[in-house]
């Protein structure tokens, strides 16, 4: 048999369950213009702590057949102006600061050098489409070593003759598929590709993997993080 | 699962109306977390879909839908992936809440479908849509609404590890692999969010269909004078 009661006690027996709701009023702060900033910048550096906590230093991308190759011909060409920021191939070299023994000016036979690694993998683009490409370069662990970097810094920075510019965790770095990359389709980079020397890094999103190299640094501090990032996008955005 | 329930005494006239406890304080609580959630997922994923609405090759680019920009969440790309990154947090967390919730609490009796329910799905489905008699109510919830729960249940989890294969392709390249690939990965996440879509509506439909008890009770977890209780 139920218990009874009266109407005005079932008020506020359910009045007081209502009120247990109150903490799911705290969501309406996202709608608060300044606390929506704040909010939804914790929330993406949550995603990048998380996205840092799951990466695997030793956990290769996946690799494809030539077969599995997008033709070279479908390969987009993103930029964020120009095709061709007109790299002059005979006056270039790699500009190398921070924290290294040797840094000054670096040579692309000097890279070409370093033992060749070549890789069939995905290129995923934050837009939403993804290719598989072919590319060949040096890693860029090799290329730390070659510099003397303090690879217990946090970061290494590039910058583009395109004004891009763009840096990555020591982590991915010194990932082994990360590379100096100065081919692709087996033939020299071409220039909406970035040529004469480009990043890719197939644990990264697309935008990280920067084109028409310039400068490279090795560092704690950031004076910028990535043209991108410094709009909004994810910092870390490992695959 | 032990269910709550009174009898409640109108002053007045007398009468006497049963009010049963349907719905566990985080049940609710995990469903209007997940209503806000669920908005802002498929407003800022219709955004995020905007950048590249199409599933084949990048080039030629087909698109499949010039989805408006105005029926979806985050202004541009990058803002848009922010809300999202921020509230599949949410989604998760609550999903993780919800379902170990019901598992311990045994509350999932009430609404997950399994073979006993079977004979019960075509008198429902004759009634809501072919005209037939209204089979009698036993318990808080029929054949048709514990399917409908139980499958959006599933689509929930579902939506959670397709949206990971898409976000972390390398690292969960197994749940990729699962799914069919990466391309398939991205297709069936959205498919599931129309899935999720269609549910919603017809969730909607049924709430205005039944009336504002039952509306109440998930704000207060009471029903007053439900169906299956026999006056």
């Amino acid at each position: 048999m139920n218990e009874t009661i009266d109407q005005r006690k079932f008020k506020s027996i359910t009045r007081r369950e209502l009120l247990k709701l109150t903490p799911a009023l705290a969501l309406g702060a996202f709608a608060i213009p300044p606390f929506q900033r704040r909010l939804l910048k914790a929330g993406l550096g949550f995603s990048d702590w998380a996205s840092a906590a799951l990466f695997r230093t030793h956990h290769p991308a996946p690799t494809f057949a030539d077969s599995e190759l997008t033709p070279f011909s479908k390969f987009p060409i993103n930029d964020y102006d120009v095709d061709d920021p007109g790299v002059d191939f005979e006056k270039w070299n790699l500009t190398v600061t921070g924290a290294v023994q040797k840094p000054g000016d670096y040579t692309l036979a000097q890279i070409q050098n370093l033992p060749k690694k070549t890789q069939n993998t995905r290129h995923v683009c934050v837009e939403g489409w993804d290719v598989i490409g072919r590319f060949a370069g040096a890693r860029l662990s090799d290329f730390l070593k070659l510099i003397g970097a303090d690879t217990t810094a946090r970061f290494v920075m590039v910058e583009c003759a395109d004004d891009y510019y763009e840096s990555v965790d020591m982590q991915t770095a010194l990932h082994p598929q990360t590379l100096l990359c100065y081919e692709m389709y087996d033939q020299p980079l071409t220039r909406e590709h970035g040529a004469p020397l480009r990043l890719t890094i197939p644990t990264k999103i697309g935008y990280k993997q920067a084109k028409y190299l310039t400068d490279l640094k090795v560092a704690n501090v950031l004076p910028k993080v990535g043209y991108w990032e410094d709009q909004g996008y994810s910092y870390f955005y490992g695959l | 699962m032990a269910t709550q329930a009174l009898t409640v005494v109108n002053n007045k006239s007398g009468q006497a109306t049963e009010a049963v406890y349907e719905h566990p304080y985080i049940v609710r609580l995990c469903h209007w977390i997940n209503t806000v959630a669920l908005f802002v997922l498929i407003g800022s994923g219709l955004q995020i879909f905007r950048a590249f609405p199409s599933f084949g090759p990048k080039i030629p680019q087909h698109n499949l839908i010039n989805w408006p920009k105005s029926l979806a969440l985050g202004g541009w790309l990058g803002g848009a992936l922010q809300w999202h990154l921020t509230f599949m947090w949410i989604y998760i967390a609550t999903g993780l809440l919800y379902l170990g919730y019901q598992i311990f609490s045994g509350h999932y009796k009430q609404i997950l479908f399994t073979p006993r329910d079977v004979p019960g799905v075509w008198p429902m489905a004759r009634y809501y849509f072919f005209f037939g008699a209204k089979p009698p109510a036993k318990e808080p919830y029929n054949a048709l609404q514990k399917h409908a729960y139980t499958t959006v249940m599933v689509l929930g989890v579902l939506s959670v590890l397709t949206g990971l294969a898409i976000w972390k392709p390398v690292q969960f390249s197994w749940l990729a692999w699962m799914m069919g690939g990466f391309h398939l990965a991205r297709l069936w996440h959205f498919i599931i969010m129309w899935a999720i879509v269609a549910f919603i509506f017809g969730h909607l439909v049924m709430v205005v269909l039944h009336g504002w008890n039952n509306f109440v009770s998930m704000l207060t977890g009471w029903k007053k004078d439900p169906e299956y209780i026999s006056k």
